[in-house]
Protein backbone atom coordinates (compact mmCIF):
# COMPACT_ATOMS: atom_id res chain seq x y z
CA UNK A 1 0.00 0.00 0.00
CA UNK A 2 1.03 3.61 -0.32
CA UNK A 3 -0.37 6.72 0.57
CA UNK A 4 -1.63 9.31 -2.31
CA UNK A 5 -2.08 13.60 -1.69
CA UNK A 6 -5.36 14.11 -2.86
CA UNK A 7 -8.68 16.34 -1.67
CA UNK A 8 -11.03 13.45 -0.25
CA UNK A 9 -13.95 13.01 -2.26
CA UNK A 10 -15.96 12.76 0.45
CA UNK A 11 -15.32 16.22 1.41
CA UNK A 12 -16.28 17.60 -2.19
CA UNK A 13 -19.71 15.99 -1.62
CA UNK A 14 -19.79 17.71 1.94
CA UNK A 15 -19.07 21.25 0.16
CA UNK A 16 -22.48 19.99 -1.62
CA UNK A 17 -24.26 19.76 1.80
CA UNK A 18 -22.67 22.69 3.94
CA UNK A 19 -20.99 20.55 5.56
CA UNK A 20 -18.05 22.28 6.51
CA UNK A 21 -17.41 25.40 7.69
CA UNK A 22 -13.92 27.35 7.37
CA UNK A 23 -15.16 30.78 7.68
CA UNK A 24 -18.32 32.38 9.28
CA UNK A 25 -21.29 30.74 7.50
CA UNK A 26 -24.98 31.39 7.56
CA UNK A 27 -27.11 30.50 11.03
CA UNK A 28 -29.11 27.37 9.62
CA UNK A 29 -32.59 27.18 11.09
CA UNK A 30 -32.70 23.56 10.14
CA UNK A 31 -30.89 20.79 8.01
CA UNK A 32 -33.14 20.20 5.19
CA UNK A 33 -31.71 21.09 1.85
CA UNK A 34 -32.17 24.99 0.71
CA UNK A 35 -34.58 25.91 -1.81
CA UNK A 36 -33.18 26.80 -5.38
CA UNK A 37 -34.44 29.29 -8.52
CA UNK A 38 -34.13 29.35 -11.88
CA UNK A 39 -34.50 33.10 -13.22
CA UNK A 40 -34.40 33.69 -16.83
CA UNK A 41 -31.94 36.79 -18.76
CA UNK A 42 -32.15 38.81 -21.45
CA UNK A 43 -29.48 38.24 -24.22
CA UNK A 44 -28.69 41.81 -23.52
CA UNK A 45 -27.59 41.20 -20.03
CA UNK A 46 -24.52 40.68 -18.14
CA UNK A 47 -24.59 37.65 -16.13
CA UNK A 48 -21.55 34.99 -15.18
CA UNK A 49 -19.05 34.25 -13.05
CA UNK A 50 -18.77 37.30 -11.17
CA UNK A 51 -22.75 37.62 -10.63
CA UNK A 52 -22.86 37.60 -6.56
CA UNK A 53 -26.86 37.05 -6.04
CA UNK A 54 -30.05 37.11 -8.02
CA UNK A 55 -30.99 40.53 -9.29
CA UNK A 56 -33.80 41.46 -11.26
CA UNK A 57 -31.83 43.79 -13.41
CA UNK A 58 -31.44 42.37 -17.11
CA UNK A 59 -34.10 39.57 -15.67
CA UNK A 60 -36.74 38.55 -18.31
CA UNK A 61 -40.46 40.11 -18.08
CA UNK A 62 -43.68 39.20 -20.07
CA UNK A 63 -47.39 37.56 -19.38
CA UNK A 64 -47.30 34.84 -16.25
CA UNK A 65 -43.48 35.24 -15.80
CA UNK A 66 -42.85 35.95 -12.34
CA UNK A 67 -39.58 37.57 -11.11
CA UNK A 68 -37.22 35.70 -9.45
CA UNK A 69 -38.35 32.74 -11.66
CA UNK A 70 -39.50 29.09 -10.68
CA UNK A 71 -38.63 26.60 -7.97
CA UNK A 72 -36.02 23.80 -8.35
CA UNK A 73 -37.22 20.66 -7.72
CA UNK A 74 -34.66 18.96 -5.73
CA UNK A 75 -35.27 15.36 -5.11
CA UNK A 76 -32.00 13.86 -5.59
CA UNK A 77 -29.09 14.54 -3.01
CA UNK A 78 -25.29 15.08 -4.42
CA UNK A 79 -23.42 11.93 -4.70
CA UNK A 80 -19.53 11.98 -4.58
CA UNK A 81 -17.67 9.26 -6.39
CA UNK A 82 -14.10 8.19 -6.62
CA UNK A 83 -12.81 7.76 -9.94
CA UNK A 84 -9.26 6.48 -9.00
CA UNK A 85 -6.58 6.95 -5.64
CA UNK A 86 -6.12 10.42 -6.64
CA UNK A 87 -9.41 11.80 -8.47
CA UNK A 88 -13.14 12.00 -7.90
CA UNK A 89 -15.59 14.28 -8.10
CA UNK A 90 -18.78 15.17 -6.63
CA UNK A 91 -22.40 16.20 -8.78
CA UNK A 92 -25.53 17.21 -8.28
CA UNK A 93 -28.53 17.85 -10.99
CA UNK A 94 -31.80 19.58 -10.36
CA UNK A 95 -34.25 16.50 -10.48
CA UNK A 96 -36.96 18.02 -12.63
CA UNK A 97 -36.84 20.75 -16.30
CA UNK A 98 -37.61 24.30 -15.28
CA UNK A 99 -40.73 24.95 -16.99
CA UNK A 100 -42.11 28.42 -17.58
CA UNK A 101 -45.76 28.03 -18.94
CA UNK A 102 -47.66 29.61 -20.74
CA UNK A 103 -45.77 32.48 -20.85
CA UNK A 104 -44.88 35.56 -23.33
CA UNK A 105 -41.00 36.85 -23.22
CA UNK A 106 -40.85 38.84 -26.84
CA UNK A 107 -37.38 40.16 -26.04
CA UNK A 108 -34.44 37.42 -26.59
CA UNK A 109 -33.14 35.93 -23.59
CA UNK A 110 -29.83 33.17 -23.36
CA UNK A 111 -29.47 32.34 -19.80
CA UNK A 112 -30.67 30.90 -16.51
CA UNK A 113 -29.34 31.41 -13.07
CA UNK A 114 -29.85 29.35 -10.66
CA UNK A 115 -29.68 30.53 -7.08
CA UNK A 116 -30.17 29.98 -3.59
CA UNK A 117 -33.76 31.71 -2.54
CA UNK A 118 -32.88 30.45 1.49
CA UNK A 119 -29.37 32.04 1.52
CA UNK A 120 -30.27 35.70 0.51
CA UNK A 121 -30.68 34.95 -2.94
CA UNK A 122 -26.74 33.96 -3.57
CA UNK A 123 -26.09 32.52 -6.82
CA UNK A 124 -24.86 28.92 -7.82
CA UNK A 125 -24.41 28.72 -11.85
CA UNK A 126 -24.95 30.55 -14.99
CA UNK A 127 -25.96 28.68 -18.00
CA UNK A 128 -26.56 29.70 -21.79
CA UNK A 129 -28.48 28.67 -24.38
CA UNK A 130 -29.08 29.63 -28.16
CA UNK A 131 -31.20 32.93 -27.83
CA UNK A 132 -35.15 32.22 -27.82
CA UNK A 133 -38.70 34.05 -27.90
CA UNK A 134 -41.86 31.99 -26.41
CA UNK A 135 -45.31 33.67 -27.34
CA UNK A 136 -48.06 32.26 -25.71
CA UNK A 137 -46.09 29.04 -24.94
CA UNK A 138 -44.20 26.96 -22.73
CA UNK A 139 -40.15 27.31 -22.20
CA UNK A 140 -38.80 24.18 -20.75
CA UNK A 141 -34.78 23.64 -19.58
CA UNK A 142 -34.51 20.15 -19.48
CA UNK A 143 -31.55 19.08 -17.34
CA UNK A 144 -28.66 17.05 -18.28
CA UNK A 145 -28.16 13.82 -17.09
CA UNK A 146 -27.33 13.26 -13.78
CA UNK A 147 -23.39 11.88 -13.85
CA UNK A 148 -19.77 12.21 -13.42
CA UNK A 149 -19.52 14.00 -16.60
CA UNK A 150 -22.96 15.60 -17.50
CA UNK A 151 -24.32 16.81 -14.03
CA UNK A 152 -25.14 20.49 -13.78
CA UNK A 153 -22.83 21.15 -11.01
CA UNK A 154 -19.74 19.33 -10.46
CA UNK A 155 -16.18 19.18 -8.17
CA UNK A 156 -13.53 17.42 -8.73
CA UNK A 157 -9.95 16.74 -8.31
CA UNK A 158 -7.74 16.74 -11.27
CA UNK B 1 -54.79 19.86 -31.72
CA UNK B 2 -55.74 22.79 -29.53
CA UNK B 3 -53.01 24.87 -29.77
CA UNK B 4 -52.96 27.70 -26.71
CA UNK B 5 -52.32 31.16 -28.34
CA UNK B 6 -52.28 34.98 -28.57
CA UNK B 7 -55.78 34.77 -29.64
CA UNK B 8 -57.08 32.21 -27.51
CA UNK B 9 -56.91 28.75 -27.97
CA UNK B 10 -57.50 27.82 -31.93
CA UNK B 11 -57.56 24.36 -33.85
CA UNK B 12 -53.81 24.40 -35.16
CA UNK B 13 -55.80 23.36 -38.61
CA UNK B 14 -56.32 27.37 -39.16
CA UNK B 15 -52.91 28.06 -38.53
CA UNK B 16 -49.12 27.78 -40.18
CA UNK B 17 -46.96 25.46 -38.14
CA UNK B 18 -43.23 26.05 -38.03
CA UNK B 19 -40.73 24.35 -36.17
CA UNK B 20 -36.90 23.98 -35.61
CA UNK B 21 -34.22 22.06 -34.04
CA UNK B 22 -30.37 23.06 -32.99
CA UNK B 23 -28.22 20.64 -31.54
CA UNK B 24 -24.97 21.25 -30.69
CA UNK B 25 -22.27 20.45 -27.69
CA UNK B 26 -24.03 22.70 -25.21
CA UNK B 27 -27.90 22.34 -25.68
CA UNK B 28 -30.52 20.32 -28.46
CA UNK B 29 -33.04 22.82 -28.51
CA UNK B 30 -36.08 22.14 -29.92
CA UNK B 31 -39.35 25.29 -31.13
CA UNK B 32 -42.66 25.14 -32.53
CA UNK B 33 -44.39 28.46 -34.03
CA UNK B 34 -47.57 28.96 -34.80
CA UNK B 35 -48.63 31.33 -37.59
CA UNK B 36 -51.88 33.15 -38.40
CA UNK B 37 -52.49 35.26 -41.73
CA UNK B 38 -48.62 36.46 -40.91
CA UNK B 39 -49.07 37.40 -37.43
CA UNK B 40 -46.43 34.81 -34.58
CA UNK B 41 -49.85 33.63 -32.50
CA UNK B 42 -47.78 30.69 -30.59
CA UNK B 43 -44.19 30.20 -29.87
CA UNK B 44 -42.89 27.05 -27.68
CA UNK B 45 -39.13 26.24 -27.23
CA UNK B 46 -37.67 22.95 -25.22
CA UNK B 47 -33.83 23.51 -24.32
CA UNK B 48 -32.18 20.67 -23.19
CA UNK B 49 -29.46 21.14 -21.20
CA UNK B 50 -26.10 18.80 -22.16
CA UNK B 51 -23.12 19.75 -19.57
CA UNK B 52 -21.95 22.62 -17.44
CA UNK B 53 -20.29 24.46 -19.63
CA UNK B 54 -17.09 25.30 -17.26
CA UNK B 55 -15.96 22.54 -15.30
CA UNK B 56 -14.79 23.41 -11.83
CA UNK B 57 -11.73 21.84 -10.55
CA UNK B 58 -9.84 21.31 -6.95
CA UNK B 59 -6.23 20.57 -5.62
CA UNK B 60 -4.43 20.00 -2.81
CA UNK B 61 -0.96 21.51 -2.72
CA UNK B 62 2.06 19.91 -2.14
CA UNK B 63 4.77 20.77 0.94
Amino acid sequence: MANTQSMCTSFMGELLTATHNFGTAPTRGTTAADTFKAALYLASATINAATTAYSSTGEVTGTNYTAGGVTVTNATAPTATNSSSTAGVAYWTPSASFVYTNVTLTTAFDTVLLYNSTQSNKAVSVHTFGSQTITAGTFTLTMPSNTTTTALLRLSTT
Amino acid sequence: MIVTTTKGEMDDSLLERRSGEVDNENEFTTWTEYWLDGELVHRSAHVTLKKMPGYAGAETASF
